[in-house]
């Protein structure tokens, strides 16, 4: 099993129900997030393209916050996913130097804090909170190890991309673009 | 032109626009990490050598120093914590993939040992000098017999320890300034220099001085030859590595690196001490101190500078 998430990058209108909905289901303190939106503007006017996309930690299979943890609390669960355990975590920031996606924080009360896929929801077979309110429905999420799930058929159809791929960290959020 | 903004409520002020998530901290720590290795490395390696007669202030006294400065650093690693009361974490586990983890337990063996190698000396250094108990006198006279040993395993971690500073940082992929394999042998030879400079400012022996003067001199010329290294070796990388060191290059830490790092932490201090090489009475002090100074500065730069390089998307 390795669970993916895709964001089509053409239906998306950055409307932030995503990172709303994030903060409401997983109780993230006032003022910091787990996921968030980026504006791309791409080109001089009038020639100017605008890529929008919901971004999160990307739950990499090569993931180098794993790596440099000293006490592994960061570690992976079965379906890919990578967690902070808080009670192991020192705070000592080596996974928030290390992540090309800028995914972690500190949480105030001293552990790290990422976006989990909502592992809580998706082992009793829901879907995580920022998939379930999109309102243009422009996000995709499922296992890619099966070939008729959700994701796995988004990413048959269409062209995408994922972010920071020279950093060869294997990310596994993809961008339909 | 590419532009790029976060339109959700992702406000972290300590974090965005970019990562900074360490503070003054961690430069006194990998920089007091680096004296003490220098210290000790080369207190052992002139016991290892048997000239302890010739250089009693890097064997016997530079020493003192590194109990202190160990128990401090490894005090602003626990200050830079943001879960502190669960830093114990550190020594219930051994994670060789993960810098942080060898070096904590690197940390735990050497600094004991540097306390054990003081206080072998401190009969020598305060005569009227009472154990109190038997056993601590027992203790004594078996780490007297054993130094030769002790000297091996410690000039083995000193090097793994100073190494450590400089891999601390460049195991992180996603700061391309840290992420070169020239940072853990640079942070060495840097720790090691700063070590030399303050024995060679505690030495009395005219002697001891001239030969730690130059070995000073050679160290500078390698940390030199490294930093051009890194430099080259980064605009000839890939994008996200030329603006790295752009950053010292025309960027906001130019001023900062070439005035306080190259010139007056390196090349200046190097410069009186080819002259005094040459006769002219220079006092000690003062390229001892424009070493420690300009070491320290470096580790700052390199801290805050690392952290304002990323990945681009």
């Amino acid at each position: 099993m390795r669970y993916a998430m895709a964001i089509d990058t053409r239906k998306c209108v950055g409307c932030s129900d995503c990172v709303i909905a994030c903060q409401t289901e997983n109780n993230v303190p006032l003022g910091y997030c787990r996921d968030w939106i980026t504006e791309t503007v791409d080109g001089s006017y009038p020639n100017v393209e605008i890529e929008l996309r919901s971004e999160r930690c990307n739950h990499c299979d090569n993931s180098p916050c794993v790596r440099c943890c000293p006490t592994g609390a960061s570690h992976i669960v079965e379906g890919g996913v990578v967690l902070v355990e808080h009670g192991l975590c020192i705070g000592c920031g080596a996974c928030i130097q290390s992540c090309p996606y800028d995914a972690r924080y500190s949480h105030p009360e001293g552990w790290v804090d990422k976006c989990t896929f909502c592992n809580h929801r998706v082992t009793k077979g829901e879907k995580p909170a920022c998939v379930s309110v999109c309102p243009t429905k422009c996000m995709y999420f499922g296992d890619l190890d099966d070939p008729n799930s959700e994701i796995s058929n988004a990413l048959k159809n269409r062209k995408h991309k994922v972010l920071a791929p020279e950093a060869g960290t294997k990310p596994h959020i993809f961008y339909l673009i | 032109m590419k532009e790029e903004l976060f339109i959700s409520g992702r406000d972290i002020p300590n974090i965005d626009p970019f990562l900074h998530i360490w503070h003054w901290q961690i430069p006194i720590y990998l920089y007091l990490g680096g004296l003490a290795a220098g210290i000790l490395f080369f207190s052992s390696l002139f016991t290892i050598m048997g000239k302890e007669k010739e250089m009693p202030t890097t064997v016997k006294w530079g020493p003192f120093l590194v109990p202190g400065a160990l128990v401090l650093g490894l005090f602003m690693l626990f200050l830079d914590l943001k879960h502190q009361m669960y830093f114990w974490r550190l020594y219930l586990t051994v994670r060789f993939e993960s810098p942080m983890s060898w070096g904590a337990w690197v940390l735990m063996f050497i600094t004991p040992l540097s306390f054990v190698w003081v206080a072998s000396y401190i009969r020598e250094l305060i005569p009227s000098w009472n154990w109190k108990y038997k056993w601590l006198e027992k203790a004594e006279t078996w780490v007297i017999n054993n130094r030769l040993i002790m000297a091996w395993a410690i000039i083995f971690l000193a090097v793994i320890l100073g190494i450590y500073t400089g891999i601390l940082l460049s195991a992180f992929n996603a700061r391309p300034l840290w992420n070169n394999s020239i940072l853990g042998p640079l942070f060495l030879v840097s720790g090691m220099s700063t070590g030399v400079a303050a024995v060679m400012w505690m030495s009395k022996s005219h002697h001891e001085r001239k030969i730690l003067s130059r070995i000073d001199l050679l160290l500078i010329l390698i940390e030199l030859f490294f930093i051009t290294h890194m430099i080259m070796g980064a605009l000839a990388g890939s994008q996200v590595m030329i603006q790295a060191a752009e950053l010292f290059i025309g960027g906001d830490f130019t001023v900062s690196f070439w005035v306080f790092v190259i010139v007056l932490g390196l090349l200046f201090p190097a410069t009186l001490e080819i002259l005094e090489l040459f006769g002219y009475k220079i006092p000690v002090a003062i390229p001892a101190f424009l070493i420690l100074l300009g070491g320290l500065i470096f580790r700052f730069i390199m801290v805050e500078a690392g952290q304002l390089t990323r990945y681009l998307y």
